[in-house]
């Protein structure tokens, strides 16, 4: 997993509700729920599936941008 | 060795309150932890349940629990036309749209009662295990982090479960099994107010979009699609303020509240038990994939766990030897219900606009007997066979 790579997931605060969409979407386990945020762990690949099950398009990869 | 519970439940959703309620009542030594701080809320639910299930499981609603009663549902197809699901054809079985807030509450309370101890505002980060078994759970809230033992851990932790993954049971899901979740609660609307509408066809791909009456001029306005179905971030919440726009009884409402989620609609997964775990309710997907709804699988799947967990208290077994009554009990209530209706979800979400408009038409002309997905697909056999083709021998 390259490391630069990941600091390109942004989680916008103003879209979160903080639902957990994504945790239970991602097949690497690699999403944490934080109290006010979420976290990506190193074992991301980059899948992209949070960014789809998001239902307010709160991720973004920014290299999409 | 001495341990601090028999039963540890992760999270106090209807799975785990009612997984509790059972577990004490028979004699077990219950704590069920829930990481908010109140009960029910935030809401992540459309809201709308039916009744018939209630007694089966111990269930008696109080008032503040039931928001609005409903005569039936109705079905409405792409090109506008509707299918009444009515309490006549239905016998004595109606629908109720629920205050999660306080069903939840009123699901804790019981289990309170029945003799179990609840934490709130109280986290699982890791399971404790010897070998491979789970021996307790480690807990993160206001009094410090602990480590707590007990016989059996349940994970009732919802879609998001992680105590499932910790334990190595695998409940990952393909992305067709996943469907992503919008609803406003829109007050200030015109509706059809004794029936639950769900709106069929491409208006929400690969799932449908639901109006639940809470009261007469406020209702539950959401969306489910299948992931496999989105390309755009924010598709889902697109979809669903196209269709409020569009539609000249809800776009003057304003809401009161928003919510986001997701739900699983697979098939049933292959193992929700090992050493000293147990998984039930959304965590062990038991969701219904045609309809998303979760809660009476829950409730029915958490009442056997919970029977099972005392009797693995009086015989200090909680190996996954003497789970398997737990994993072999849930399956025999639910699990052709749910393989059938995975089946004819893929189907479902294959379907043109156009197929849907024939089936309405077809259940009109030929009517169900019940209020149920099963009497549907019956009535919809009757016209077109191919559509059920895959899962004829559960009908």
């Amino acid at each position: 997993m390259d490391k630069d790579k990941l600091d390109e997931l942004e989680v916008d605060i103003d879209k979160c509700m903080h639902c957990g969409a994504c945790v239970g979407s991602c097949p690497q386990n690699a999403i944490t729920l934080r109290e006010v945020l979420i976290e990506f762990g190193d074992n991301c690949t980059l899948c992209k599936r949070c960014i789809k099950a998001c239902p307010v398009g709160a991720i973004t990869l920014l290299e999409d941008d | 060795m001495k341990r601090d519970y028999d039963v540890v439940v992760v999270g106090a959703g209807p799975a785990g309150s009612m997984t509790a309620k059972w577990a004490a009542k028979k004699g077990a030594n219950v704590l069920m932890i829930e990481k908010r701080q109140e009960i029910g809320s935030p809401v992540r639910c459309g809201e709308g349940i039916s009744k018939a299930w209630h007694d089966s499981v111990g269930l008696k609603l109080d008032k503040k629990s039931v928001a609005w009663e409903v005569k039936g549902a109705k079905l409405v197809s792409p090109n506008g036309s509707t299918f009444y699901l009515s309490e006549k054809m239905a016998g004595d079985e109606v629908g109720i749209v629920i205050d999660r807030v306080f069903f939840d509450k009123l699901l804790a309370r019981d289990a309170i009662k029945a003799g179990s101890d609840l934490q709130l505002k109280a986290s699982a980060t890791k399971l404790l295990k010897s070998g491979n078994k789970v021996v307790g759970v480690r807990v993160r809230s206001m009094e410090g982090t602990r480590d707590i033992t007990c016989g059996c851990v349940v994970g009732a932790d919802g879609f998001e479960s992680q105590v499932g993954r910790w334990a190595g049971i695998d409940t990952s899901l393909a992305p067709r099994d996943i469907t992503s979740c919008f609803q406003y609660r829109l007050t200030n609307i015109d509706q059809d107010f004794d029936y639950c509408e769900f709106v069929l066809g491409s208006k929400a791909p690969g799932g449908y979009i639901w109006i639940f009456p809470k009261n007469k001029d406020t209702a539950n306005v959401g969306i489910g699609m299948q992931l496999t179905k989105l390309s755009q971030p924010a598709d889902v919440k697109k979809y669903l303020d196209k269709f409020i726009q569009g539609d000249p009884r809800l776009r003057k409402g304003r809401p009161l509240e928003l919510v986001s989620g997701a739900v699983s609609v697979c098939a049933p997964i292959e193992k929700t038990i090992g050493d000293g775990i147990l998984l039930v309710g959304d965590a062990a997907r038991m969701i219904d994939p045609i309809t998303g709804g979760g809660i009476s699988n829950s409730c029915k799947a958490a009442k056997v766990a919970g029977e099972v967990l005392a009797k693995a208290t009086k015989e200090n077994d909680f190996s996954e030897r003497s789970l398997t009554r737990y994993e072999n009990g849930w399956r025999d209530i639910l699990e052709n219900q749910l393989y059938r209706n995975w089946l004819a979800k893929e189907k479902l979400v294959t379907l043109s606009d156009e197929t849907f408009d024939k089936v309405i038409a077809t259940l009109n002309e030929v009517g169900v007997d019940k209020m149920s997905t099963f009497a549907i697909l019956k009535a919809v056999k009757t016209r077109y066979p191919e559509l059920v083709k895959e899962f004829e021998e559960f009908l």
